[in-house]
């Protein structure tokens, strides 16, 4: 018997997954040269939370359902590798590494957009921001220099292949959108479920392409001039459980917080 | 040479994080030795009123379409504005819609771009800003080296002051490309503030034992008019919503004073909440973490704990 399997408005998905490396979340955090440059002795490496957790996994989600193929896609050097070896392990079908060192996030969005322009995808997913700069920028960068409609923190997504209906968080809720054809989005909390590599997975990364591409344009908008550590807490003032007045006293008198 | 601001109006009102971008336009303009000019798109009522927080002159679009968020038609809005008034300098606020936006109208401008700032342009040596980074950890000075410059600000980096009345509003229309982003429907709770704006914050974690629990919870922030927040297993079984999970991987807040009741103070939780003025951590054991981290600590049961301090403030509360 056979069966013809014929899909209704639904097309396949290629989509490309930005993925960054960024230090573990109990790392410890110190700096070198004065201040200058940032202590990685000792400091562990993982793929950023939001890029795995939610924006690959959300991807890798819609190419089982629709078809297509995922493409990790990392603007990093040789020590990223690690990172990108997870990603095709979770599921992502190949990768490329844009070969530098970026010091500024639109030096990283141009090299993603780059990449883009020159192999077409029908979405670029990355997550709503990196856990060590925290900008939140490269997705709005990416989408400007494609001039494609952008949907920051996204929450949750559902598309055919050619129309996607998309919320997003904002302020005190989400915000309901529709788009036809190609995005940007970058992915927060609640797009998708963490997924563990398995077994299986790990061992056919190994196997996945890796391809490795040169660097475009200059890095020199920005510059880091030195980092300091915020001043710490004097000390805590341990207050008697049965006395909280004291407590609503001080909140008042001293801190003026109320 | 000049500032823009762009003062974002949803549903036609002003938040706070907008009244906070226009007081910071004016520092930073003053700085530079220009004037900032303050920016609206869309409907809104009262324009004139951000020249109270330091706009010199408001410019407002008024074309409806702009009420429909879409990054591509406001940030091609946003950069028309920037160059008819000739600004080197454009800020936004680091909220969700100002997001969209910086990266988008910094490439346009062929700028420096820099999200999450904490200070004033030091011109000094180029022209210098901070940015907290690592998750709080640390913060970083940065030059922004080209000829333009597009930024946004952390919120409640800064005390807003009244300064002056209000300002000269120019309506202005552009020629604009149609949305290809349709926004369906809006949903926001009305009532309490959003947490990345909230001043008071009142939030619990696993010592609640359950969610039945929260009820004092709710009590304390309502007698504060605090808004609630959790830590993040609290959130991840659903005890409570996704939205008040805050730390590292959830909502990083920077409140006045942030209330954490049977959170341990782990350093993922520690890294959303560490840039709180003041902090007050009830817990029972004397060796959580959190306690480093605080200014005023509780060693006790948060179930005695909690509505004492509530009667506390409501008694407060009743004399102030
Ligand atoms: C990659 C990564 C990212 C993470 N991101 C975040 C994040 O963004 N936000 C976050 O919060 N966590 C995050 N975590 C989890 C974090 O490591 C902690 O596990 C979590 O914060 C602990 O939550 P908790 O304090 O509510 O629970 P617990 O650590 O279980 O602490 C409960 C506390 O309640 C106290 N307690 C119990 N009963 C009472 C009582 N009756 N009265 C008073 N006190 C009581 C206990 O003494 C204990 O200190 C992350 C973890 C990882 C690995």
């Amino acid at each position: 018997m056979t069966y013809i399997c014929v899909k209704f408005n639904q097309e396949k998905m290629e989509i490309l997954v930005c993925i960054s490396k960024t230090p573990e979340t109990t790392a410890k955090i110190a700096f070198t040269d004065g201040g200058k440059n940032f202590d990685t002795q000792g400091v562990q490496f993982i793929m950023n939370p939001y890029d795995e957790w939610y924006a690959l996994v959300r991807a890798i989600e819609l190419k089982e359902q629709l078809g297509g193929k995922v493409t990790v896609i990392n603007v990093g050097d040789a020590a990223s590798d690690i990172v990108i070896r997870k990603a095709l392990a979770i599921g992502a079908d190949e990768a490329v590494r844009v070969d530098v060192n970026p010091q500024s996030a639109i030096y990283t969005a141009k090299q993603i957009a780059e990449y883009v322009k020159s192999n077409s995808f029908d979405a670029v997913f990355l997550g709503k921001e990196t856990i060590d700069y925290n900008g939140a920028e490269v997705g709005a960068m990416v989408s400007e220099y494609l001039d494609l409609p952008y949907f920051s923190f996204a929450s949750n997504i559902e598309t055919d292949g050619l129309k996607s209906r998309i919320t997003r968080d904002v302020e005190g809720g989400v915000e309901i959108s529709e788009v036809e054809g190609r995005f940007v989005l970058s992915a927060a909390k609640g797009l998708a479920e963490q997924r563990i590599p398995n077994m299986k997975g790990i061992m056919m990364a190994k196997r996945k392409p890796l391809n490795v591409i040169p660097a475009v344009g200059e890095d020199d908008s920005l510059e880091i001039i030195s980092y300091d550590l915020p001043e710490g807490k004097s000390g805590v003032k341990m207050i008697d459980p049965e006395n909280m007045d004291e407590l609503v006293r001080l909140l008042h008198e001293e801190s003026k917080v109320i | 040479m000049s500032v823009l601001v762009y003062a974002e109006s949803p549903k036609g009102k002003f938040k706070k994080t907008s009244l906070e971008v226009v007081y910071y336009g004016h520092l930073a303009a003053k700085a530079m030795n220009t004037d900032c000019i303050a920016l609206v798109l869309g409907s809104t009522s009262d324009a004139a009123v951000l020249g109270k927080y330091g706009a010199s002159k408001v410019i407002h679009v008024t074309d409806d379409s702009l009420d429909n968020f879409d990054a591509q038609t406001h940030s091609t809005a946003i950069t028309k504005v920037a160059e008819n008034v000739g600004a080197n300098l454009v800020v936004f606020g680091f909220t969700a819609n100002g997001k969209a936006l910086t990266g988008r109208v910094g490439v346009k401008m062929n700028a420096s771009i820099l999200s999450g700032v904490s200070s004033v342009p030091n011109l000094e040596n180029g022209f210098v800003l901070r940015k907290s980074v690592f998750s709080g950890k640390a913060n970083a000075h940065y030059n922004l080296k080209k000829e333009n410059k597009v930024i946004s600000l952390m919120g409640n980096s800064f005390q807003i002051e009244e300064l002056g009345s209000s300002a000269e509003v120019e309506t202005m229309t552009l020629d604009l490309p149609t949305a290809k982003t349709v926004v369906k429907e809006l949903k926001t709770v009305e009532g309490t503030v959003p947490l990345p704006e909230a001043e008071l914050v009142v939030s619990a974690g696993r010592g609640m034992k359950g969610p039945e629990n929260w009820g004092i919870i709710e009590e304390l922030a309502r007698t504060l008019g605090a808004t609630t927040a959790c830590s993040r297993p609290v959130a991840d079984t659903g005890w409570r919503p996704h939205h008040e999970h805050v730390g590292q991987t959830g909502v990083a807040i920077r409140p006045n004073l942030y209330i954490a009741a049977g959170i341990s103070g782990a350093i993922q939780h520690l890294a959303g909440v560490n840039k709180s003025k003041v902090i007050v951590v009830i817990n029972k054991d004397p060796e959580a973490p959190f306690f480093k981290a605080a200014d005023y600590g509780i060693c006790a049961d948060l179930f005695d704990v909690v509505p004492r301090l509530n009667e506390a403030l409501k008694k407060f509360k009743q004399n102030n």
